[in-house]
């Protein structure tokens, strides 16, 4: 039985819940013995690391001025319970993890870093996970240095701009009509999880409208590549976009 | 597949409820019958009670008590997925959604007095009537064959127990043993399906049985994706599937299921396993209801997935004859959504935005091999129109390939969940 929401709050999350603990369990002794050799502040290389963390800047900021966007923003991330910052909204997984115990440090990061999904089922971070233990190492350094005193960081980089797609501008102003964007979302929610989880295919809920329209625009004029994305991205009109913008915004998971 | 004791009771109270008091339950609101619980009637009944809040009844009639999906079903013949997990219950329509689950079969339609007769022998009136029962065989499409002969040749195109059935003979082929295909001429359900079928009975045998072989009969010239499977059987599965079309006596074929042999150009030939996959026509409900073409199709309006003999009945997905759309589940949901904001601004008098419809069907060819072929589509009055398409090319990376595969995963679980959730 793969779905049945509606009924079940019990077993699928009682399942998951052990999964996330029962990870967790397993991964503790076997990144205590990584410690040594890959995962230590000490070795690691920040700067590649500052690098390496283009690749979460489209979600995530942190810095001087972060904000949440569709992550949370990564300002002292360690030592933090999971799920726990105001104001961001969670997926239930991440928030259950973070009551069952889940506190982010060098360690839990590695491991949520190698698979989101794995060590965090039904999480919404859409990412495959980072497979070299000396990526995950200097990525870390580089994100520990938000866990500090944020005098000397610098301003945190936004998470997309109109100007990096060759957009105009205007696109974000564009009002949209959540209720017409409800329609249209009928069309994302057969390969897009309408409740967030990310099982193969990205999660979009809960996006600032902002991102929102960026990423679609960027598909529809072909400076994000995907064949499904274009083709869906190219026959919406921008007040569409704004629309399900303002739809998908507002969905409470 | 299980369905726990809270969602069998809610379904058994729902569906005395909705067979004993029907006249009196209808006058206060309007009535919505759903035939068929797939892709395209779940999805329909779903979004309509869904966004109706309750000032909608909306019940759906489907035999079985649980769904196997037809996609996908190929992963399980290979091995790729088990038969559980393309099994969904109707629990939560009926208790999220509150709609009328019944299982029985329909078995008529009294257009002007707008009622479907059960075969348990109750009736249901309607306010609007949406079919959406997938397809049946034509009669004697391929000689000798019928549907009391597929336990002896399988067809496995309506998931379930054929699908099983299938499994188990490819697994019981013997040693270098023959799996033969009869494929469906045009238009069938599904139209990758047939060939990404052979790529997981290839898969099945170059494991188990390496020297076995897979002959195609086909009466088509071309089929779906037709680069994209060839090359990678040559990659896969080298030397292992021949297929045989028209010209070479694809045309006129028969089979003589006591004796498992197939008999292409007057040459009777002996096969281990023989899958049959019959020509296609709608789900008997729509001919009962009198409104399918002489191919044996149920025209529709696009804008609105009405029939074009009855206003008051809406037909979605396989048996739709609506234009270019391929007959998929992919296709049968996305109707599903224009046919429920339709029928709920006829119904209800709630906002209809005008129709659009997209369709992606995946198929896997091997392990990690995913390829894809997608298009959107809007409403003309003629028929439902192609706007623009992609397909995925031959000599992508073995990444892009994997990434795909992962996509249909993902694809499954949201499908699933926007048909049952």
């Amino acid at each position: 039985m793969k779905h049945n929401r509606g009924g079940a709050t019990s077993k699928q999350e009682i399942r998951h819940q052990y999964r996330i603990r029962l990870n967790i369990l397993l991964l503790a002794p076997m990144l205590a013995l990584f410690a040594f050799t890959a995962v230590g502040a000490w070795g690691a290389d920040a700067k590649r690391g500052a690098e390496l963390y283009q690749q979460c800047i489209r979600c995530h900021q942190a810095g001087q001025g972060a904000e949440h966007r569709i992550g949370p923003h990564l300002n002292g991330i360690f030592g933090r319970r999971a799920g726990s910052v105001k104001d961001f909204q969670y997926s239930r997984a991440l928030k259950d993890a973070g009551s069952n115990g889940l506190v982010w440090t060098e360690q839990t990061l590695d491991a949520f870093l190698t698979s989101p999904a794995n060590t965090v089922p039904l999480t919404r971070m859409s990412f495959e996970g980072m497979q070299a233990a000396e990526d995950r190492s200097d990525l870390l350094s580089w994100l520990r240095t938000f866990s500090g005193s944020l005098a000397d960081v610098p301003v945190a980089q936004p998470t997309s701009t109109p100007a990096q797609y060759g957009l105009d501008p205007k696109i974000l102003l564009v009002q949209g009509d959540p209720q017409y964007g409800a329609y249209l979302a009928s069309e994302c929610t057969t390969c897009h999880r309408i409740d967030g989880v990310d099982a193969g295919i990205p999660s979009i809920t809960s996006w600032p409208v902002d991102d929102f329209v960026i990423t679609l625009q960027a598909y529809k004029n072909g400076k994000r590549v995907h064949p499904t994305m274009q083709m869906i991205a190219t026959r919406l009109s921008d007040e569409e976009i704004a629309s399900l913008a303002a739809y998908f915004r507002n969905l409470n998971n | 597949m299980k369905l726990n004791r809270r969602q069998l009771l809610t379904s058994a109270v729902t569906v005395s409820a909705a067979l004993s008091a029907p006249a009196v339950l209808g006058q206060s609101r309007p009535r919505v019958v759903v035939v068929g619980g797939g892709a395209g009637g779940a999805t329909a009944a779903r979004y309509i009670a869904k966004d109706s809040e309750g000032a909608i009844d909306v019940t759906l009639i489907d035999s079985s008590k649980a769904y196997y999906s037809c996609f996908f079903s190929n992963l399980v013949i290979g091995g790729f997925r088990d038969f559980d997990s393309i099994g969904h219950s109707y629990g939560a329509l009926a208790s999220t959604h509150g709609i009328n689950v019944v299982h029985d079969w329909a078995v008529g339609v009294d257009a002007g007095a707008r009622t479907v007769a059960l075969a348990g022998g109750g009736s249901l009136s309607y306010d609007r009537l949406i079919l959406s029962p997938g397809i049946d065989f034509k009669p004697g499409s391929v000689t000798g064959w019928d549907q009391s002969r597929q336990n002896l040749m399988p067809h496995a195109y309506k998931a379930g127990s054929q699908t099983q059935l299938l499994r188990a003979q490819v697994e019981a082929m013997p040693a270098g043993g023959t799996y033969c295909m009869v494929a469906p001429p045009n238009p069938y359900r599904c139209p990758p399906g047939p060939y990404e079928r052979i790529s997981m009975v290839a898969h099945v045998l170059k494991q188990k049985n390496p020297t076995a072989k897979i002959l195609i009969v086909d009466p088509k010239q071309k089929f779906s994706k037709q680069a994209l499977f060839e090359d990678g059987w040559k990659r896969h599965y080298a030397g292992m599937v021949e297929r045989i079309w028209p010209e070479f006596g694809a045309q006129e074929i028969e089979v003589r299921p006591d004796s498992m042999e197939v008999v292409i150009d007057g040459e009777a030939t002996k096969v281990d396993v023989c899958n049959v996959i019959p020509a296609q026509m709608a789900g008997r409900i729509a001919e009962a209801a009198g409104i399918t073409n002489d191919a044996g199709w149920a025209p529709v309006v696009p804008h609105t997935m009405q029939s074009r003999m009855d206003e008051n009945i809406h037909v979605l997905g396989d048996a739709a004859q609506q234009g270019d759309m391929p007959k998929s589940g992919f296709s049968a949901n996305s109707q599903a959504k224009v046919c429920a904001m339709a029928v709920r601004g006829a119904l209800s008098g709630s906002d209809v935005f005008p129709a659009r419809f997209s369709n992606t069907c995946w198929s896997l060819i091997e392990t990690d091999d995913g390829i894809k072929v997608g298009a959107t589509y809007n409403a003309t009055d003629e028929k439902i129109a192609k706007i623009d398409g992609f397909i995925s090319q031959v000599g992508e990376t073995a990444e892009l390939r994997k990434a795909t595969y992962e996509e249909s995963l993902g694809w499954y679980e949201a499908i699933s969940a926007d048909m049952f959730g």
